[in-house]
């Protein structure tokens, strides 16, 4: 046993036992009242019956899971059969989400990698450059996106100036634009944390991997990425979540032919031809499919450390 | 030292756990008065714990601490007249050289310009009048460590405990702050509580020593004492390097053992408290031990190597019970050195064996 | 024989992805950027360079509008990036300095939950929780939900710095007579200053940049500068659009620059990396 340790990462310090931790208060009233309560009513609503002009009636009725899931013919009396609408827009979220998630960390690592390598001023220079997107209003990068590549925005007049394509791409409004608007939404939340797990990377490991007769492929799969894994799996949450309820990319980019989870569930609250149990049904639904994948997460986390 | 000077810290049977961990188990000392008393143990004996309480930054479990006769068990450490020079000093970095001195004086109530004047003395005993203006991330470690023990001294308090304060320091240095921080000592007359785990450090420097080990006191007494009679065979072994070897005691009489050596010699000689008749522990320091001519010596053996160590050199010996030996020798030109292989002699005093409790 | 790069940092091919990773993330925005400066009424065609839609954002018929949205933007910000900053240093002293309580991984849980549910489920949740207690919907109710969600945002950086920070300074004044509120007041927070000022330039950011929660909990009337811009595109991408754009992202920048100064700053003033030996 050794002498009491001087730093506490655990945060075990007990410099104000005791007085200091009221201080913990604010924090729990503030969200737990304001975020913890919502979620809570939240749920409740989603068990309520909904009043035509928006908002609810205070009378119990499961009939918002039961639009969500069974199909019971135009007036509702034909033998249920399952409904695909909805669960075929949350399908296409989650295999959107994927997707982009996918395609973040075959760009974002690389890049995470190359950043990490760098030293002195090269570094910070190259980490500036991949923080400053990070910054800049998801609305405004969305619309960027949005003007870049309309059917006669500059991409498809530099392709058409160019004689690559007689008439131009039609991108927008597509499937291929929501990939693309998510997948440059969120990329950089997938360099940051993997580029972390990367400059903690020890490089005696691929020395010693070298060292053993292991090629750089063999090292960067048996070594690297099972090292940085921690890295990379947070990369991929921090992309996936946001990326499942992302609403302003299949907006803006999508139209309205690919609906994905958030627009649904914005539709529900806006205007006479919303249906607050609906949403709140289906905002419970997105909210247990990311409670899965942050335990799968949590799980994950706890088995690296072992 | 003189037995009816006054106690300044009194460490009363303190036990300290914590969860299922015990880091101090009955620890019992007196500090007295303008003492320089040092702690001395391996990491995790419990030495930096029993600081730490005495500071204030830990709660006893068990026991209670006297200031001056006074228990100060529920005074907080801002309210205890105790400063201490931290092991990597912690001095503030936000604030230079002047500004940390003065920490503890502002917060005491004195006056800036007082408190100017008190820094002023600090800084000149520490010979860094120079450097009031810097920042600590300015100065070398030497001179960091020289302002956290001026930040400590600058409140006078009435004891002033070190936590391995010299650690950091590369060897050089180290030797020669001992001997001003010792000066120091006596130039203030403050009571000092010094914890180290380097016995070269604590031989130097203090007035008396408590070695810990495992959470308990295992002897306390001046250099010379725990050097030369030590108490135990860790004791023997953790201060300096010694011989341990195994012996049959036949009579111990007023803390005198006769004990029978390997070879069939019969030696008298001092015997530590509690020393028990049978199978024991002689211990003799490799500097009290003469190589002679075979069959002349108490001991018979082989040489098996030499060790070369610049100023001196050192002979292990592998006795004809089978145990080693190790002698040291000073490397002189008129010293005759026994081949490797060759049949030796061990000799030596009496007086230099101590039989211990094992 | 072709020279062989030695060095195992390097993959063949990821300085191009990096390129290309840099040039997918910034090409949309210096497009916006350019064409900002174009002097025509349609976003299509290149006329000369001038400033004539960054004029129009100021001085034209929507600028009442840009401005009231931006007052309110701004504002918010300010209020729920100091709220959140506030409250989070609290909760990081409380989770770092107080040593173990119960509840202490609840409470870790809770700071962290705005960044788990997703924007749209808090968005719901809060206009729904709104609605049932009948508060009405407006720049109250879209304060109260950006402090919400600014908190574990400005509690990383905060947690951060205060972890870096060894307790033995707070100790050592503590030794020297300060009691604990000093310690706190005269050790703990000027060191924590870095942290601090991260912590409240991303609060801010985020909330300036929030669209989703603001745009569910504003109500009638009360508009921020994305739910203004939002509504402007729906109806097509008008150049004092791409002028408006232009301007948030260099706000975007400066705070980006800010706080590698700050952080900078904060390194130099790094406690743990004292030098050491003469």
């Amino acid at each position: 046993m050794a002498e009491l340790p001087k730093v506490n990462p655990e945060g075990s310090a007990k410099t104000y036992s005791g007085f200091g931790i009221p201080l913990i208060f604010p924090a729990w009233i503030i969200i737990g009242f304001f975020l913890v309560i919502p979620v809570a009513m939240m749920l409740v609503y989603s068990f309520l019956t909904k009043e035509f002009r928006g908002g609810v009636i205070w009378e119990f009725s499961i009939s918002a899971y039961d639009q969500f899931f069974l199909y019971r013919g135009l007036f509702g009396d034909s033998p249920p059969v399952i409904e695909w609408t909805y669960i075929s827009i949350f399908w296409r979220s989650i295999w959107q989400a994927g997707l982009a998630t996918f395609c973040c960390l075959i760009i974002g690592f690389p890049t995470a990698w190359f950043i990490a390598t760098r030293t002195g001023r090269n570094k910070t220079i190259w980490l500036f450059l991949i923080t400053i997107p990070y910054w800049v209003n998801l609305l405004i990068r969305t619309i960027s996106m949005k003007f870049l590549i309309r059917d006669n925005g500059p991409l498809n007049e530099f392709f058409l100036s160019i004689g690559l394509i007689s008439e131009p791409f039609h991108i927008i409004n597509t499937n291929f634009a929501v990939q693309l608007g998510l997948f440059y939404s969120y990329l950089p939340f997938m360099v940051l944390p993997i580029y972390a797990a990367v400059e903690r990377y020890n490089f005696a490991l691929s020395e010693a991997a070298a060292d053993l007769y292991a090629s750089r492929t063999v090292t960067l799969f048996k070594v690297i990425l099972p090292t940085v894994r921690p890295g990379i799996v947070a990369g991929c949450i921090l992309v996936f979540v946001p990326s499942l309820g992302a609403f302003l990319a299949p907006d803006l980019l999508g139209g309205a032919k690919n609906f994905m989870i958030g627009s649904l569930i914005e539709e529900q609250f806006k205007g006479a031809a919303g249906n607050w149990p609906f949403g709140a049904a289906a905002s419970m639904i997105l909210l247990s499919l990311v409670l899965i994948v942050l335990t799968f997460y949590a799980r994950n986390q706890t088995k690296g450390q072992i | 030292m003189s037995k009816d000077k006054e106690i300044s810290v009194d460490i009363q049977n303190v036990t300290k756990s914590f969860g299922a961990f015990t880091a101090l188990n009955g620890v019992s000392l007196d500090i007295r008065d303008n003492e320089f008393f040092t702690l001395l143990g391996p990491s995790g004996c419990g030495k930096t714990t029993l600081l730490r309480l005495i500071a204030g930054f830990e709660e006893v479990t068990n026991g209670a601490i006297h200031l001056y006769g006074q228990n100060i068990a529920d005074l907080l450490p801002n309210e205890r007249p105790i400063n201490t020079v931290f092991q990597q000093y912690a001095l503030f970095p936000h604030m230079n050289v002047t500004d940390n001195v003065m920490f503890g004086l502002l917060r005491l109530g004195h006056d800036t310009s007082k408190a100017k004047a008190r820094v002023g003395e600090v800084l000149e005993l520490v010979r860094l009048s120079d450097f009031a203006d810097r920042m600590p991330s300015q100065l070398s470690g030497g001179q960091q460590q020289r302002v956290a023990l001026a930040r400590a001294l600058a409140p006078s308090p009435k004891v002033l405990l070190l936590d391995e304060p010299l650690s950091a320091l590369d060897l050089k240095l180290r030797q020669a702050v001992r001997l001003e921080l010792k000066q120091i000592q006596v130039q203030t007359g403050i009571t000092f509580i010094f914890v180290t785990h380097d016995q070269e450090e604590a031989l130097t420097m203090s007035d008396r020593i408590a070695v810990l080990e495992g959470g308990r006191v295992q002897q306390v007494g001046s250099a010379r004492e725990i050097y030369e009679a030590p108490e135990n065979k860790f004791v023997a072994d953790f201060i300096g390097e010694t011989n341990l070897i195994d012996v049959t005691v036949s009579n111990v009489e007023k803390r005198k053992g006769s004990c029978v050596l390997p070879g069939g010699a019969q030696i008298i000689c001092s015997a530590a408290e509690g020393a028990l008749v049978g199978s024991g522990h002689l211990s003799i320091r490799p500097e009290r031990i003469k190589i002679t001519a075979s069959g002349k010596g108490m001991l018979e053996g082989k040489t098996v190597r030499h060790i070369y160590l610049g100023t001196d050199l050192h002979i292990e010996v592998s006795l004809t019970s089978g145990s080693r030996v190790t002698v040291r020798m000073q490397n002189s030109t008129q010293i005759k050195i026994p081949n490797v292989g060759q049949s030796v002699g061990l000799d030596f005093e009496a007086s230099s064996a101590r039989l211990l409790v094992d | 024989m072709a020279t062989k790069n030695v060095d195992l940092r390097h993959f063949t091919g990821f300085k191009s992805l990096t390129l290309l990773c840099l040039f997918l993330l910034y090409a949309p925005l210096i497009i916006v950027m350019v064409y900002s400066f174009n002097d025509s009424n349609s976003i299509t065609r290149w006329n000369t360079v001038s400033l004539r839609w960054y004029y129009d954002l100021f001085y034209g018929v929507d600028a009442p509008k840009f401005k009231t949205a931006a007052i309110n933007s701004v504002s918010i910000a300010v209020m729920a990036a100091i709220s959140a900053t506030v409250i989070a240093t609290m909760a990081a002293t409380a989770m770092l300095r107080a040593g173990s309580f119960r509840g202490k991984s609840v409470s870790f849980a809770l700071i962290n939950l705005p960044l788990m549910v997703p924007e749209i489920v808090t968005a719901v949740a809060t206009l729904i929780f709104f609605s049932a207690i009948g508060f009405t919907t407006g720049y109250l109710t879209i304060l109260i939900a950006h402090i919400v969600f600014c908190i574990p945002f400005a509690y990383l950086p905060i947690a951060a710095r205060m972890q870096g920070i060894e307790d033995v300074y707070e100790q050592a004044a503590q030794d020297l007579y300060a009691t604990r509120f000093q310690a706190f007041r005269l050790i703990l927070l000027p060191l924590m200053a870095p942290g601090i000022i991260s912590g409240f330039l991303l609060a801010f950011i985020i909330s300036l940049d929030d669209f989703i929660i603001t745009n569910f909990v504003k109500g009638a009337g009360v508009e921020t500068l994305p739910t203004v811009i939002f509504g402007a595109v729906k109806q097509g991408i008008k150049p004092n659009i791409m002028a408006i754009s232009t301007l948030l992202l260099a706000v975007s920048v400066g705070f980006v620059a800010l706080s590698y100064f700050v952080g900078r700053m904060g390194e130099k003033a790094n406690p743990t990396t004292t030098k050491q030996g003469d």
